[in-house]
């Protein structure tokens, strides 16, 4: 085998300009592959993480995952608020231990504000069951205007402890809308956590209820809310929030959640959506897998092309070889032999576009992680292939050693044909 | 070797028809080729001389009678063991492309080294540079990619390659056909003298009479063949 192999790698390397093209497309498939394997994982793992904590979300009535995605991941339309009221009426319920109010819809320099009860800090988990940590400042809303900021807001703006902002109404497409008459100030900045809290500023519902005061028609009234601005006096207006968007629901007993669920679809105070947040995580999937099935598949296709094009040109670089084939018979090579070399050759072009494949994927995942963080709030991991990874780069190499055998059949029939003296 | 066949080469009441043929394309009585002998065979094109190469070499078998080398009939043996017998017994020179172009000058030589063990113990360290001097080859070609050389020295390549491991039969075919008159003069001086030294039999096929002179014996292919060779 040695012998063939080096012969092999030389005639390979004779023929280097053709044969690097197809390592080129091989590697673009396998890229592909293991780019959209890595994506979707960690895009999966991103999703699962960030609802490790609550057993229930609440929210007005849509459809579940729309309320997932808004809710705890901030993606999407706003779904309709609830009534506070509503979520005190089920914080009474004899299987719910705690209910966290979330409410959404402002923002600032394009993440996301939440507004909540310091409360939120200690229920929230994510990952393997981990509670948020503050790097620095003390968790919770001392004063009104106090921010908590995630990870990625701080790194990204630059804030620090003392940092002022100014929240933005809506999604903050409209400078008009900007929150201006009521800077908020860092007072903690939480440890990442790979979930979209890290892209979060936390404000407390109250200071929600007070933005939002002299909003009540829809439209900025200035002066018609007290200004709230330096400290909080006897003389403050009653901020006691009236809405939400949605709620996180811890249970006493895990097992009650279905029949809490029902509970909540039949309050009398107003229509409300209860989810699971796996078993709407879980149909989320269902329906993102057809997509994702299709991109698999037209990377497969892909990859069977690239392939193709490896057994198209190795074949019609045999015509020329077939002198080589009958100089190496006449030595002592037997056709088997000639056969091995040819597959030999695809196998290593294969195994050639996989390595290159694998390691320009390992230098996007490094290169774009950041900005795929940036982006879109996944974090990307760069690590060492997995059992999945291996099974792509294994077929992708079985399967370029399948195609090989083809011009290695051919060139094992020229050479039973041509014996010592090739018909050219 | 004391067990050394009398015969390099023995064929015997052969018969040959290609596939589909309606007649022998070879039909011989006898041929042989004693060890160490030169023998020269002339044959015009369309005689019927590659497919009695490709018989001696067993790289086809006879229909019927026997093509035997150093003893052993080819058709006792595996397709597997023919490869092998003719890797360790047999040197080869075609008329042209002999090299491998993407091999260096030495490691063409060195080429059947890898697939004959036998070959492999018998050659002596240095024997591929050897070879090249003895081939009157220039020092500075030997590390050269082979596809840069002249076509009179590929074939003074090609030599070397067969007379490497000192392989008891060397088969040319029409080694001479692509050099001008001078080369072919010098190179077959070279061969013959090479042939000699190694102690192989030298099995020479050619359309070319001139040649003969410088044989030990000479012999017709279309006098002894009976077949009517393929036009």
């Amino acid at each position: 085998m040695t012998p063939l192999l080096t012969l092999a790698a030389r005639s390979a390397w004779n023929r280097r300009f053709a044969l690097g093209w197809v390592v080129l497309s091989i590697a673009l498939s396998t890229w592909l592959l293991l780019g959209i394997e890595r994506l979707q994982q960690d895009v999966r793992r991103n999703f699962s993480q960030a609802v490790s904590g609550a057993d229930l979300i609440v929210g007005a009535r849509t459809g579940p995952t729309q309320l997932l995605l808004y809710g705890v991941f901030h993606i999407g339309q706003p779904t309709q608020p609830i009534r506070i009221s509503s979520l005190q009426a089920l914080a009474q319920h004899r299987a719910v231990a705690w209910v966290v109010p979330l409410s959404l819809g402002d923002s600032h320099k394009g993440f996301a504000v939440l507004g909540t009860t310091a409360e939120y800090f200690e229920r929230f988990r994510y990952g393997e069951r981990q509670a948020l940590r503050a790097v620095q400042g003390p968790l919770g809303f001392a004063g009104l205007h106090d921010a908590v900021i995630g990870a990625e807001v701080a790194r990204q703006l630059g804030y620090q402890l003392g940092s002022r902002l100014v929240l933005s109404h809506g999604d903050g497409a409209l400078e008009d809308n900007d929150h201006d008459d009521q800077p908020f100030v860092v007072t903690a900045i939480l440890a990442p956590t790979g979930t979209p809290v890290d892209r979060t500023v936390h404000v407390s519902l109250m200071a929600m209820e007070s933005l939002h005061q002299d909003w009540a028609t829809g439209m900025h009234l200035p002066g018609s809310a007290a200004k709230l601005g330096e400290a909080s006096g006897p003389t403050q207006p009653d901020l006691t929030p009236r809405t939400a968007t949605a709620a996180l629901v811890g249970l006493k007993v895990r097992a009650a959640a279905l029949a809490v669920q029902r509970d909540v679809a039949a309050m009398r105070e107003e229509p409300l959506l209860a989810i699971l947040p796996g078993v709407a995580l879980d149909e989320l999937w269902s329906v993102v897998a057809l997509g994702e099935r299709g991109l698999q598949a037209v990377s497969a296709l892909v990859a069977m092309v690239s392939l193709a094009g490896l057994v198209a040109v190795i074949l019609a670089g045999l015509n020329e070889r077939r002198r080589e084939l009958a100089i190496l018979r006449a030595v002592g090579a037997g056709p088997a032999q000639l056969m091995a070399l040819l597959a030999l050759e695809g196998a290593c072009i294969t195994a050639a576009g996989v390595l290159l494949g694998a390691l320009v994927h390992a230098l996007c995942v490094a290169a774009l992680a950041p900005w795929v963080q940036a982006h879109w709030g996944i974090s990307l991991r760069l690590m060492a292939p997995g059992s999945a990874q291996w099974q792509i780069m294994g077929a992708v190499l079985l399967g370029g050693l399948l195609a090989s055998l083809l011009p290695g059949w051919r060139a094992y029939r020229l050479s039973l044909a041509d014996g010592l003296s090739p018909r050219v | 070797m004391s067990d050394t066949p009398p015969f390099a080469l023995q064929i015997q009441g052969l018969r040959y028809r290609w596939p589909g043929a309606v007649s022998d394309t070879l039909a011989l009585d006898e041929l042989t080729v004693a060890a160490g002998e030169a023998v020269f065979l002339r044959g015009p094109s369309g005689s019927g001389k590659s497919t009695l190469l490709a018989l001696a070499a067993g790289v086809l078998l006879p229909g019927a009678g026997q093509a035997c080398l150093m003893g052993t009939d080819w058709a006792a043996l595996s397709a597997r063991q023919r490869d092998q017998h003719r890797g360790d017994h047999v040197g080869l020179v075609f008329q042209q492309f002999n090299l491998l172009p993407y091999l260096s000058v030495l490691d063409n030589v060195r080429l059947p080294l890898r697939f004959s063990r036998r070959r492999a113990a018998q050659a002596r360290a240095g024997e591929a540079e050897h070879w090249l001097a003895q081939m009157q080859l220039p020092q500075p070609q030997w590390l050269k990619p082979a596809a840069q050389l002249s076509v009179g020295q590929q074939q003074r390549v090609a030599a070397s390659r067969a007379l490497i491991g000192r392989p008891e039969v060397v088969i040319a075919d029409e080694p001479t056909s692509a050099l001008d008159e001078s080369l072919r003069e010098a190179f077959m001086d070279l061969l013959l003298a090479s042939c000699r030294e190694a102690g192989s039999a030298l099995l020479f096929v050619s359309h070319d009479a001139r040649l003969a002179a410088r044989f030990e014996r000479v012999l017709d292919l279309p006098a002894l063949n009976r077949g009517g060779a393929r036009p």
